[in-house]
């Protein structure tokens, strides 16, 4: 079992963990940090295929290191915008719920 | 060989119980709190993973900047005690099955992979040597994928935009509504009087090392973020209101440069974003000196919200 | 290798353009936005209307390596037949919009910069950059920084009006579309972990059917299908589109969600051609199908007219998805024709969902309310309106002359060629229920019966015409020649073992 391995299992406990809390917790803020678990997840996995492919004397393959670089930006970008919208609801309504006439939010098993 | 593997099934046994943790905490500010204990882990596998840049830009942003983002949030949510229980117990059963599907799936595709391990590493040192940078990483970004970097700046203004929009009409072109705590002999006064100074420092040092070591315009853009709001949050200086000519200015000027540069390189060099052989490497530093500034404003604007004051006149 | 071909830059001018617009607008302040929208949008048109020429008149597909880093490096951006189409389609709708909504949105000239105006405008500029982006991208990680680009552009369009129910709306787009992107970066990861490189050209000739290349598409396709809300993924779409302001519902349902969809296919038939696979086809479409009867029958339920109008998107993408069993594996001719047939839908929904979300704006503008119930009469008020909605109803019912009879009179005749005929069974009964809630609302507001309604504000005559002029495109694309169309096939890459 080497780096390359272990992390990369933890990247993909990761991924499922983000996306669990992301389908279950119904308050939207837990929401946002669960898709942040998520990404974090899936960047973890470019870095282990970064890291495995170590070569010409680099310890890592620096397109996708490049990449997660550029996809921490777009995520705080991405968690910034939910958590204004969160907190503006808030303000309009006192209470932040995505429940309305229709069904939660969620990724439905199957298709 | 051995003490490296303890230590690392250590940090990711520490990653994982840390973020179910964060997941399945019962009130939201635990959760918040372990998820930024949660970021700086982070920091530390990727430096394990022999990617520095991205363990700067982790601390920085990941759980620096979010990490104050989330508790601004959550105080102005007066979230006290347990959030609402989570789903019912058959969609949670459903969806810890899914899930740890897809935990299976990407598992067993990392743990037996087919064919070599396929890298671009090769080629892009064969290449590194005609943009005049040595680090590969900053090469990558602003050389031979600088389209991505280009566009993922427009991105960030989106964000801050879409940000911006939130605000009712009447208050468009205000101040937006960061708590400040500005009593006078406090701990948070006195860091925000020490500590910029050394962090713009710190920020213009990797940014103009960025070109050679890893650093650069994101991770210096970060830390110039985080000072900001620092200086903010303590009343040492005035949040600026939105439409203030300077701020505008700031943030533009960051990718106005680099598409400016990445035009000009169409007759130059002969094509978008292509740079003249002998003036790359300073073309490079001008595009990552002002995108530091740029991200550095954004950023910070990002973390400040909406306008929710009225500037006075 | 992919090589720049003259005419290439214009690819680039596409996608930089807009954004030029926009960084100006953020130095410049807001009460130059009007100039400033006046001149970025001919000329975007202009770029979008010589890359189709110069695709046309060709044959051939136009190349542009960025920065002269050749792939898998660098990035190349590539305009093929579809390209071409989709990006004058965009071209058209959003020019259309911006007229329409140049009343509504302009800003005062002797006033302080104004939140709407700043805010949409900027908005429809990065739709356009992000959607131009999306058609020419050539390299799967910038496809991603592009769809991100439109989700952070079409957001806040949703809660532009700013009331509780568009901001719930707008929170729920956010969440669907980020869990969305991160499926499709999740899917690039395992494509680059397997293959080295994300340009499509390269990856199409390195995809076999294993498992890193099945479990990243059916990620990448399970996150774009969230951002294109097909059934049952599709929850988060009628209140957002719904609630947006009506040039932004036109732009959400005619051109957003066509985004993620065109990478699907992107994926499918460019990126991995080695992966046809006719099961995930047949699923693919029998969740198309299920949101064509879901989406009609829902529609038909609906009390308010831009509910409904969201809801009869809903059902139509549903046709898009039978793109998927009736190209991939199939002979030819008849697999071009459904290819022509599949993309045609796509356009001539642009235009008539576009011109209908206009239609139903004007009247909730008119009248001060959209309650399908309380429409009696409003034909005799807004005639040329309800005339632009009848037209656009056409095409969505798949009457002729319409694009939308052309296409699914091309999809019907290869589903029942191929054998597959159990999706025209679909197709005729998507067509009666859109028929049904296309004349629930002309039925109303041409009720001899009722009193001339009351008038809440006077809608200009200008943008009347504005909607009608896209419902006649709509109506336009129905005399296309029934045969695989030669533009749709320019640049289709040579599938193994298909013969063409």
């Amino acid at each position: 079992m080497n780096v390359v391995m272990l992390f990369g299992i933890c990247a993909a406990v990761l991924v499922g963990l983000g996306l669990f809390g992301l389908i279950v917790r119904p308050h939207p803020l837990r929401k946002i940090l669960a898709l942040n678990v998520l990404s974090s997840g899936v960047f973890l996995l470019f870095g282990v295929i970064a890291r495995r492919g170590t070569a010409a004397g680099l310890g890592g393959d620096p397109v996708p290191q490049a990449m997660v670089i550029t996809g921490i930006v777009v995520a705080f970008s991405s968690t910034a915008m939910a958590v204004a919208l969160v907190l503006r609801l808030f303000k309009e309504s006192g209470a932040v719920t995505l429940d309305v006439a229709e069904a939660e939010p969620a990724k439905r098993d199957g298709g | 060989m051995t003490m490296d593997i303890v230590f690392d099934i250590g940090l990711v046994a520490l990653l994982i119980s840390i973020a179910v943790w964060s997941i399945v905490a019962r009130d939201a500010f635990s959760a918040i709190m372990i998820f930024m204990v949660y970021g700086l882990l982070l920091s530390l596998a990727w430096v394990r993973l022999a990617a520095v840049d991205i363990a700067l830009t982790e601390a920085a942003i990941g759980a620096g900047v979010t990490g104050m983002l989330l508790l601004n949030a959550l105080a102005r949510l007066r979230m006290t005690g347990s959030d609402a229980a989570p789903a019912a117990l058959p969609l949670r059963i459903a969806a810890g099955v899914l899930c740890m599907l897809v935990s299976a799936a990407l598992s067993a595709l990392v743990l037996f992979p087919s064919g070599e391990p396929t890298t671009l590493a090769p080629a892009v040192m064969a290449r590194l040597g005609e943009s005049g940078l040595e680090n590969p990483v900053a090469g990558v970004l602003f050389v031979f994928r600088s389209l991505d970097t280009l566009l993922e700046k427009v991105v960030l203004l989106l964000a801050l935009l879409a940000v911006w929009s939130l605000a009712p009409d009447g208050l468009w072109g205000g101040i937006p509504g960061l708590r400040v705590f500005a009593e006078k002999k406090s701990v948070l006064v006195f860091l925000a009087q020490t500590l910029p100074p050394i962090g713009i420092m710190v920020a213009i040092y990797m940014c103009w090392v960025g070109a050679s070591e890893p650093g650069g315009a994101f991770q210096g853009g970060a830390v110039l973020a985080a000072m900001w709001i620092l200086v903010m949050v303590a009343g040492l200086r005035k949040v600026p209101s939105i439409d203030s000519q300077s701020v505008r200015l700031a943030m533009a000027v960051g990718p106005v440069v680099f598409l400016a540069i990445g035009i000009a390189g169409i007759f130059v060099a002969n094509s978008f974003l292509a740079y003249p052989s002998d003036y790359a490497k300073p073309l490079i530093v001008v595009i990552e000196a002002t995108l530091t500034l740029s991200i550095g404003v954004t950023l910070g604007l990002l973390a400040a919200g909406p306008p929710e004051k009225v500037q006075q006149p | 290798m992919a090589s720049t071909t003259p005419g290439g830059l214009l690819l680039v001018m596409a996608i930089i353009i807009p954004v030029v617009g926009i960084l100006i607008q953020f130095m410049l302040g807001g009460r130059f936005v009007n100039r400033i929208v006046f001149v970025v949008l001919p000329a975007s048109f202009a770029v979008s209307v010589s890359i189709f020429a110069m695709i046309w008149s060709s044959g051939e597909p136009l190349v542009y390596v960025v920065g002269g880093w050749d792939p898998p490096l660098g990035i190349a951006l590539r305009a093929d037949g579809i390209s071409a189409a989709m990006i004058l389609t965009t071209a058209i709708v959003i020019c259309a919009t911006g007229i329409f909504a140049r009343q509504e949105f302009s800003q005062p000239d002797d006033a302080p910069e104004a939140r709407a105006p700043f805010v949409f405008w900027a908005l429809l500029l990065a739709i356009w950059s992000a959607l131009n982006a999306i058609f020419l991208g050539a390299d799967l990680f910038n496809l991603y920084v592009a769809l991100e680009l439109l989700t952070f552009a079409a957001v806040p369009l949703v809660c532009l009006k700013g009331s509780e129910a568009t901001f719930k709306a707008a929170l729920r787009y956010l969440l669907f579309a980020l869990l969305g992107s991160m499926l499709y970066l999740l899917g690039t990861a395992m494509l680059y972990g397997g293959y080295g490189t994300l340009d499509i050209a390269l990856l199409s000739k390195q995809v076999r059917p294993e498992p890193v290349a099945w479990v990243a598409a059916c990620l990448m396709t399970m996150g774009l299908l969230a951002k294109t809300a097909l059934f049952p993924l599709h929850l988060w779409l009628p209140p957002a589109h719904a609630g947006a302001p009506a040039a932004g519902s036109a732009v959400l349902s005619a051109l957003v969600v066509k985004g993620s969809f065109f990478l699907i296919a992107r994926l499918w038939f460019d990126a991995m051609p080695g992966l046809r696979d006719p099961a995930a086809a047949q699923l693919l479409a029998i969740m198309g199908s299920a949101a064509i009867l879901f989406g009609s029958v829902l529609a038909l339920r609906q009390q308010r007219l831009k509910l409904l109008v969201a809801y009869s998107t809903v059902a139509q993408i549903g046709y898009l998805f039978f793109l998927f069993p009736l190209v991939i594996g199939a002979a030819e001719p008849w697999s071009g024709l459904a290819w022509t047939g599949g993309w045609l839908q796509l356009l001539s929904h642009a235009f008539a969902k576009a011109a209908m979300f206009m239609a139903a704006g004007l009247i909730a503008e008119a009248l001060g309310h959209d309650r399908i119930a309380d429409l009696g009469g409003v034909g005799r008020v807004l005639p040329l309106t309800l005339v632009t909605f009848g037209l656009a109803g056409l095409s969505l019912m798949g009457v002729p002359p319409s694009g939308g009879f052309t296409a699914k009179w091309m999809l019907l005749l290869a589903s029942i060629m191929e054998g597959q005929w159990w999706w025209s069974l679909v197709m005729l009964a998507g067509g009666l229920l859109a028929g049904g809630y296309v004349f629930m609302v002309l039925g109303k507001a041409f009720s001899a019966a009722a009193e001339k309604p009351a008038i809440a504000m006077p809608v200009a005559r200008s943008r009347e015409v504005i909607a009608l002029a896209l419902a006649l495109c709509a109506i336009s694309l129905g005399f296309v020649p029934l045969q695989p169309s030669e533009l749709l096939q320019i640049g289709r890459p040579e599938i193994p073992g298909v013969v063409r």
